[in-house]
């Protein structure tokens, strides 16, 4: 009998131990992922860089991969890229953070009620579709106002990027600002405050560090975006600060890549990686700042 | 009143109408771009729009095989991520002690989800489409896909696996129950609305992504539904955006067209999502 029951026991903590096992591998396989693209990113490139010296793609100012003569200076496609950051930062920044303080400082529960959903339902909305948006809605409406833009050009790129990480921002510092604790809004309205002094001096600077993440995680967004800048940026690789010509930013060359039918092994598929492996460089670099904010920030009201 | 007083409740005033009207703006701007989509397209919806293929003639130009491309897509995506995903989380939540593995996992976790989805792309185009020689197919998208969920399935369902209250599994444990069957017959029963709503909002993140499948190479000409995982595929948002990118008048309506169906489906699940939420709270019982 007690043989049995042993061996009863013996088998149920095989089976524990199995499915504990089981589980930790399926976990490990977001690790495996990482690894992949890092393995991936890093191999590809390693065989351009054989062929072009890092120091001719980090700082050439010249990017004509694809047509003879060659040239393979990156600078371009991240002027394009941080372009459309500043002109989507310009917009996001200013709305989302106004619109996070009335969310969190003076909206009624009602209020919040409809504007809460309305910013899921704007963070929802896929990008092909603010590409989308872009093209047709806002730039005839800039070639209106400028007859000088072009039809794809930086600004509606930046625009609609800047609408697309708005609910962002918007709903991350309504977060840190709700996070601070209701007390110091009392004291400080107890001295005779105004609701805007109260805003500006007691509640923005309390919550500092959460809305600096929210910017920092909404702008490596924004360097990320794909669709939205293909289709309203354009394919012209340029060193350029003026929003109403047509640019090209890393995401939209890897696209314009793929859409050809490139072969593998070629220098052309190789530069992919390379633009691909500097893109993941910039965004990991800003989320790992941003979660450095963040964690300085949890320490402050515990 | 001294006119200094006067002057700093002006500007709280003013502050005030300026942080609400910039509110209102973002209500605003749904609004107007909903409106112009729905103008735009809603004259070419039809029951022909939805049964046709793609077509160089705008008047028969259907999206059939995207549509078909896309459940396709999102089954096999649901099928890759959901058992990987809630395993990662029920490991992550009930098993793994704190050190350095699972801080490693968690770290690696919170990276992976800010990753741009075309970074994902690359990774699908290198590993799935040409390491493991899947080509163009629904598998290669759909496990691209999946890797791409994963984060966002991984972090709500530990959050809805959190939410259930300790004393539940202890009084399980004192019943003598293993940590497995604890696991299966009270904490994942308890948590699966939480568990669910995850699982739609990463789908319906999967559904408009674009620039991972345009990576793999998907935005080819396709006059037909898939018949298997190794058939190759075309997506709604895929369709929407080479119809958006060509220059004609008319194509840029038939993707106002497409964005609808897109956008009506998007509502459908994340409706649905919201009904799981409401029904769940209103029924907990602790």
């Amino acid at each position: 009998m007690l043989e049995d029951d042993l061996k009863k026991n013996w088998r149920k903590q095989w089976r524990e131990e199995c499915v504990k096992i089981v589980l930790l591998l399926c976990a490990l396989i977001s690790v495996a992922a990482t690894i992949g693209i890092i393995f991936v990113l890093v191999k590809e490139s390693f065989a351009f860089f054989i062929q072009v010296s890092p120091w001719e793609f980090l700082f050439g100012t010249n990017w004509s991969p694809l047509l003879m003569p060659r040239s393979f200076g990156v600078l371009p496609l991240v002027c394009g890229t941080f372009l459309v950051v500043a002109g989507a930062s310009l917009i996001a920044i200013p709305v989302g953070l106004t619109a996070a303080i009335y969310l969190s400082e003076y909206a009624s529960p009602r209020a919040r009620n409809i504007v809460k959903p309305v910013l899921e339902v704007l963070a929802g909305i896929p990008t092909v579709v603010y590409g989308y948006f872009a093209l047709t809605f806002i730039s005839p409406i800039l070639q209106f106002l400028f007859p000088s833009a072009q039809v794809f050009n930086a600004a509606s790129a930046a625009i609609v990027v800047g609408i697309m990480i708005l609910p962002m921002v918007a709903s991350l510092c309504d977060d840190s600002l709700r996070a601070v604790p209701d007390s110091l809004r009392q004291g400080a309205y107890a001295v005779g405050a105004t609701s805007f002094e109260v805003s500006t001096r007691i509640v923005v600077p309390g919550a500092l560090s959460g809305i600096m993440a929210s910017f920092v995680l909404a702008l490596s967004r924004a360097i990320g975006e794909t669709m939205a800048v293909t289709l309203a940026a354009g394919a012209t690789p340029k060193l350029t600060l003026n929003p109403l010509e047509s640019i090209q930013t890393m995401t939209a060359y890897i696209v314009q890549v793929s859409l050809g039918d490139t072969p593998a092994g070629t220098l052309e598929y190789q530069t992919i990686f390379a633009v691909g492996l500097l893109l993941f460089a910039i965004t990991l670099g800003s989320n790992l700042i941003a979660h450095q904010v963040l964690g300085k920030y949890r320490e402050v009201y515990q | 009143m001294s006119s200094n007083l006067k002057k700093r409740k002006f500007i709280a005033s003013a502050f005030k109408i300026t942080c609400m009207s910039m509110t209102w703006i973002c209500v605003l701007l749904l609004a107007v771009m909903l409106y112009h989509v729905t103008i735009e397209g809603l004259p070419w919806l039809s029951w022909q729009f939805l049964d046709n293929f793609p077509s160089r003639f705008p008047a028969k130009a259907g999206i059939k095989s995207a549509l078909w491309g896309t459940v396709w897509l999102i089954s096999f995506s649901a099928f890759f991520s959901i058992p990987l995903g809630v395993a990662a989380a029920i490991y992550l939540e009930e098993y793994a002690k704190p050190g350095r593995l699972s801080t490693l996992i968690e770290i690696n976790i919170a990276n992976l989800a800010g990753v741009p989805s075309i970074v994902y792309g690359i990774l699908g185009l290198a590993i799935f489409v040409r390491g493991l020689a899947l080509g163009r197919s629904v598998l290669a998208g759909s496990l691209t896909l999946s890797l791409l969920v994963l984060p966002v399935i991984i972090i709500s369902s530990r959050e809805a696996i959190r939410a259930v209250p300790t004393s539940l599994r202890q009084a399980a444990f004192a019943l003598g129950a293993t940590r497995w069957q604890t696991i299966r017959h009270h904490v994942l029963p308890t948590a699966l609305p939480g568990i669910l709503t995850g699982f739609i909002l990463a789908l319906s993140r999967a559904m408009g992504e674009t620039a991972p499948l345009v990576m793999l190479g998907a935005l080819t000409y396709v006059a037909f539904t898939p018949e298997g995982p190794m058939d190759a595929f075309t997506a709604l948002p895929i369709q929407i955006f080479n119809w958006a990118s060509r220059p004609q008048e008319e194509f840029h309506q038939l993707a106002a067209a497409g964005i609808i169906v897109l956008l009506a489906v998007l509502i459908i699940m994340n409706g649905s999502a919201i009904l799981i939420r409401h029904r769940s709270l209103r029924d907990k019982k602790w």
